[in-house]
């Protein structure tokens, strides 16, 4: 292998790692957002919304992100001739499928909570969000945040699937250089070193996280 | 009805012919009772008897299928006016329910932020005169899970207190306690009946009923079979069903 070929692309490598973070930080705020609304439609047991929130999750758990990210982009804008940027289609499908699963994270951790916390709070006079914003969730992070941590690297694996609406991250920049220079052997491996070098922090995280979550 | 219409303008509580059933099952089968400010209601019978749901109705947690439950004047009966009593009423439970994430006085403070909107200052001046109020002056600072379970009990108790309320609802305060730890919370709740407070128990603590009550209501079979002054009830029980009872909690 040639390690020349690294430093002589340096820059290429590490625009493509800031695109990837960037896309990453984006969708963890929105996904998470996302994940946090759906999960509380759907322990409201209000009706016609829960029903909603579970047939939302249903469609974007039971199809390929792959898909789901071709459709916003190009199905999307060829039914509507409306055109979102490739940033706009990449954030948005990934928000939508990574939310279903947050969601659920988030669900599992609001069902842990007693029902007599919700009764305390009603009698006090506080209302369903202040309870839900104040009492409910700050009890749900022993419980969430392992594995909403744990989700989130698989978001940010996720992007690398932003690739094929031609967002330019760090698989496209990996595939730039090989396509001037070629030895895919070292470029797709640096690409592979960087996406570790971004998730393994976060896999010690959560290992610590269960660790805690077990001893409390 | 004229004089229904004058008591309830009176009375603090007045249910008139509840009923309440969970699927198959009726709980409460026709129930009409009253309570008067500053009185001391104990309602005892068996587990079963429909006593804890009967509270839950006065403070809104359930729901009656029919019939009127008036609380501090407000209808609960009416949905669109029951959420007023939300706030205006306290409720003590047997599992204590506190915010484990929040200090003694952070669950003190919480709605007198929240729902009365006061400032810190002076949400955590009225915080600390509550908690000291149940003799917990010196655990402000701390979580629940560092507290006993009397103490914690106490400190729900002056979280319901905080908010100056009405009434005060005991859904079987100490029945999660050790038996050791029963009479710090009882003693709190006696020093609340001497100051006037309106209290309706649901307890098996049958010596806090005999010393503390105004009236003990004896539920069975989903309606109240027998109510009186405690001496009268513990004394000499007009039914059967209550002398089985008393018997019962009494000899163990």
């Amino acid at each position: 292998m040639d390690w020349s070929v690294l430093t002589d692309n340096r820059d290429v490598y590490l625009s493509g790692l800031w695109a990837t973070v960037l896309l990453s930080l984006a969708a963890i705020a929105t996904g998470t957002l996302a994940g946090l609304l759906v999960a509380a439609v759907r322990t409201s047991r209000i009706p016609v919304l829960a029903q909603l929130a579970r047939g939302y999750l249903e469609v974007f758990r039971g199809t390929p992100l792959l898909i789901q990210m071709l459709f916003i982009y190009f199905g999307a804008a060829y039914l509507s001739g409306f055109a979102i940027s490739v940033f706009g289609a990449a954030l948005l499908a990934l928000t939508l499928y990574q939310g279903a699963y947050i969601a659920e994270i988030f669900r599992a951790g609001i069902e842990a909570v007693p029902r007599g916390q919700w009764e305390a709070s009603r009698v006090l006079g506080l209302g369903r969000i202040q309870t839900f914003v104040g009492v409910i969730l700050p009890q749900t992070r022993a419980i969430v945040l392992p594995p909403l941590v744990g989700q989130y690297l698989s978001l940010i694996k996720d992007t690398s699937i932003a690739v094929v609406i031609g967002y330019v991250e760090l698989v496209r920049q990996g595939q730039a250089v090989i396509d001037r220079v070629g030895d895919p052997a070292t470029s797709y491996l640096a690409v592979a070193v960087l996406y570790f070098v971004i998730c393994y922090p976060l896999s010690v995280l959560v290992r610590r996280m269960e660790r805690k979550a077990v001893l409390a | 009805m004229t004089t229904t219409t004058t008591d309830r303008k009176t009375a603090s509580v007045s249910l008139v012919g509840v009923h309440k059933r969970f699927g198959a099952l009726e709980v409460l089968k026709g129930v009409d009772i009253d309570v008067a400010p500053g009185e001391v209601v104990v309602l005892i019978g068996a587990s079963g008897s429909g006593k804890s749901t009967l509270l839950r109705i006065m403070c809104d947690l359930e729901r009656a299928d029919s019939g009127e439950v008036w609380v501090n004047d407000v209808p609960l009966h009416d949905r669109r006016r029951a959420p007023e009593i939300f706030g205006h009423v306290g409720m003590v439970f047997q599992q204590f329910n506190l915010f484990p994430h929040k200090t003694a006085l952070g669950n003190v403070t919480l709605a007198l932020r929240k729902v009365r909107k006061l400032e810190r200052g002076e949400a955590e001046e009225r915080g600390r005169a509550v908690l000291a109020r149940v003799g917990l002056a010196d655990k402000a600072d701390a979580y629940p899970a560092q507290l006993s379970g009397g103490q914690q009990q106490r400190v729900a108790i002056a979280r319901a207190l905080a908010m100056d309320p009405a009434i005060m609802f005991f859904d079987e305060p100490t029945s999660a306690l050790d038996p050791e730890l029963v009479g710090e919370v009882t003693g709190v709740m006696r020093s609340l009946a001497e100051d006037g407070m309106t209290m309706v128990v649901v307890t098996h603590e049958m010596r806090f009923a005999r010393d503390t009550a105004d009236r003990v209501v004896f539920m069975d079979g989903g309606v109240v079979l027998e109510q009186g002054p405690p001496e009268q009830v513990f004394g000499s029980p007009a039914e059967a069903r209550t002398q089985q009872f008393l018997h019962r909690v009494l000899d163990t």
